[in-house]
């Protein structure tokens, strides 16, 4: 029974030393989007997301904070937050998922990779894979990714009024620059 | 019995073992890795507590954002108890124009000319907290507003421009308690060089109070009232009350509402109301408000 009891000890404190090595986290971070109109251009900007990786299994995870979305025009601004994402009901923007590809992402490189998970955004789920570009360098890792979003995927009402304003599908670029997470 | 227990002990203990072993792997679910996400340093500012920069006659805490020019056309027309001979009062009217211009996104300033008594009013509006919730909670947001108006209309006898003008100093208080409901407190000092009753203070101490109820995302019920204290004005002259249904398309705000004061400054509303509710001496009006921006378009890098 002993060893039994060393060897439950001698896993765990493995395992959990090398799932905390493996976590990685956000210190820098730019979401950005934009749509195109012949009416006007939109473009937003947000450095106050995060994401945290796991290298051990490979999960990923991002939370955007929608009201911190700055636009240029600050009425834009406010239109997208009362009326279009509902911010106050729906703060956050979130995306819970894993990279497909079976890689050692400890190994410095440049690799491109899919993931595939729930993107949330208005409160409404979607299962959605995207693709992007992971490099690897000693203790960062940088993330890369482009994609659309349809704003009828997610219940975003646009008026007819303003309907020729805003594009019906939004392009949406990312980058995450990851550190080892300290608690 | 015995041996019952010992091998219920036996298959426990591995049952434990098996547990223990799956925790490691476990311990950073997708959901864990949420929580570990999260920003203590993340702030909330409460944004968009009215939806235009009044919130009927008097001011909100709202300012215009930067680089916006807000133009507003206001119209309050005759009492309602002109009967059907002056149409319920739509016979006469009188207007305000205005413009209110963003400097940056707490500070902005205004002009206004209205028709009745050809008054002109600048003013200014300074964001001095804003409400929010997070690393930094603060309950309410404050607004700090400072205007002067001057009346042109030729008067027998006549007046010098100093007589003629008038000082409004308020502290705008408002609080959004939830997505749909606001409310503001905004104590005011309105100082006129001359009174048109002489009794009447020339200094003269109000505070209003307004609020705001949403009904959907684009339309809310408004109601504003007044309050002059005691003892400083002529009795004739009563305090304001206002209603107002707005709704808000992108870029324009549309007030209808019903007030028992035709002037649209702070003057005119809150210290010179001589309509009563009760004998129906309510105009109907409208506010306008169509912002323009004035950001510069940025090429958008694909």
């Amino acid at each position: 029974m002993k060893q039994y009891l060393i060897l439950v000890a001698f896993i765990l404190t493995f395992n959990f030393a090398s799932a905390q090595n493996k976590l990685y986290s956000s210190n820098k971070s730019d979401v950005s989007f934009f749509s195109k109109t012949p009416l006007q251009d939109i473009d937003a900007k947000n450095t106050r997301a995060n994401s945290i990786i796991n290298l051990s299994n490979r999960e990923l995870v991002v939370r955007i904070p929608v009201s911190s979305f700055q636009f240029k025009n600050k009425l834009m601004q406010e239109h997208f937050n009362e009326n279009y994402l509902e911010s106050e009901k729906f703060p956050y923007a979130t995306f819970k998922g894993k990279i497909i590809e079976v890689l050692d992402l400890g190994k410095p490189g440049v690799y491109s990779v899919n993931a595939s998970g729930i993107l949330t955004i208005h409160g409404v789920d979607q299962e959605r894979k995207f693709s992007g570009k992971i490099t690897v360098t000693e203790n960062t890792l940088v993330l890369e990714t482009a994609f659309d979003v349809m704003l009828i995927d997610h219940k975003i009402d646009i008026p007819k009024l303003v309907f020729k304003k805003i594009a019906e599908k939004i392009a949406v670029n990312a980058s995450f620059n990851y550190i080892p997470y300290k608690k | 019995m015995k041996p019952d227990i010992k091998e219920i002990v036996r298959i426990m203990k591995k049952i434990f073992l098996l547990f223990y072993l799956l925790i490691p792997f476990s311990a950073f679910s997708q959901e864990d890795l949420m929580k570990l996400v999260s920003d203590s340093n993340e702030v909330f500012v409460r944004t968009a507590t009215f939806k235009a920069r009044r919130i009927i006659n008097g001011h909100s805490v709202e300012t215009v954002g930067k680089n916006n020019l807000d133009f507003i056309i206001s119209h309050r027309f005759d009492r309602l108890n002109r009967g059907f001979e002056d149409f319920f009062g739509l016979d006469a009217a009188t207007n305000r124009l205005g413009l209110e211009y963003g400097i940056n996104d707490r500070f902005m300033i205004g002009m206004g000319r209205s028709s009745f008594q050809k008054v002109f009013d600048y003013f200014t509006k300074y964001k001095l907290i804003r409400q929010s919730t997070g690393s930094i909670n603060i309950p309410v947001s404050v607004t700090l507003f400072g205007g002067y108006a001057i009346r042109t209309q030729k008067t027998v006898p006549k007046l010098s421009a100093f007589n003629r003008s008038s000082y409004t100093a308020q502290i705008l208080i408002a609080r959004k308690f939830s997505e749909a409901f606001s409310l503001q407190i905004s104590p005011a000092l309105i100082h006129r060089n001359r009174a048109d009753i002489f009794t009447d203070n020339r200094t003269v101490f109000a505070s209003g109070i307004g609020g705001r109820m949403k009904l959907t995302k684009r339309t809310s019920i408004n109601g504003e009232y007044n309050y002059v204290l005691p003892n400083q004005i002529n009795d004739n002259y009563k305090n304001n009350l206002a209603f107002s249904f707005d709704l808000e398309t992108g870029g324009h705000v549309f007030q209808l509402l019903f007030t028992n004061s035709f002037g649209m400054t702070e003057r005119q509303f809150i210290t010179e109301t001589d309509g009563s509710w009760g004998s129906g001496d309510i105009h109907f009006g409208f506010n306008i408000s169509r912002t323009f921006s004035f950001e510069k378009k940025k090429k958008v890098n694909p």
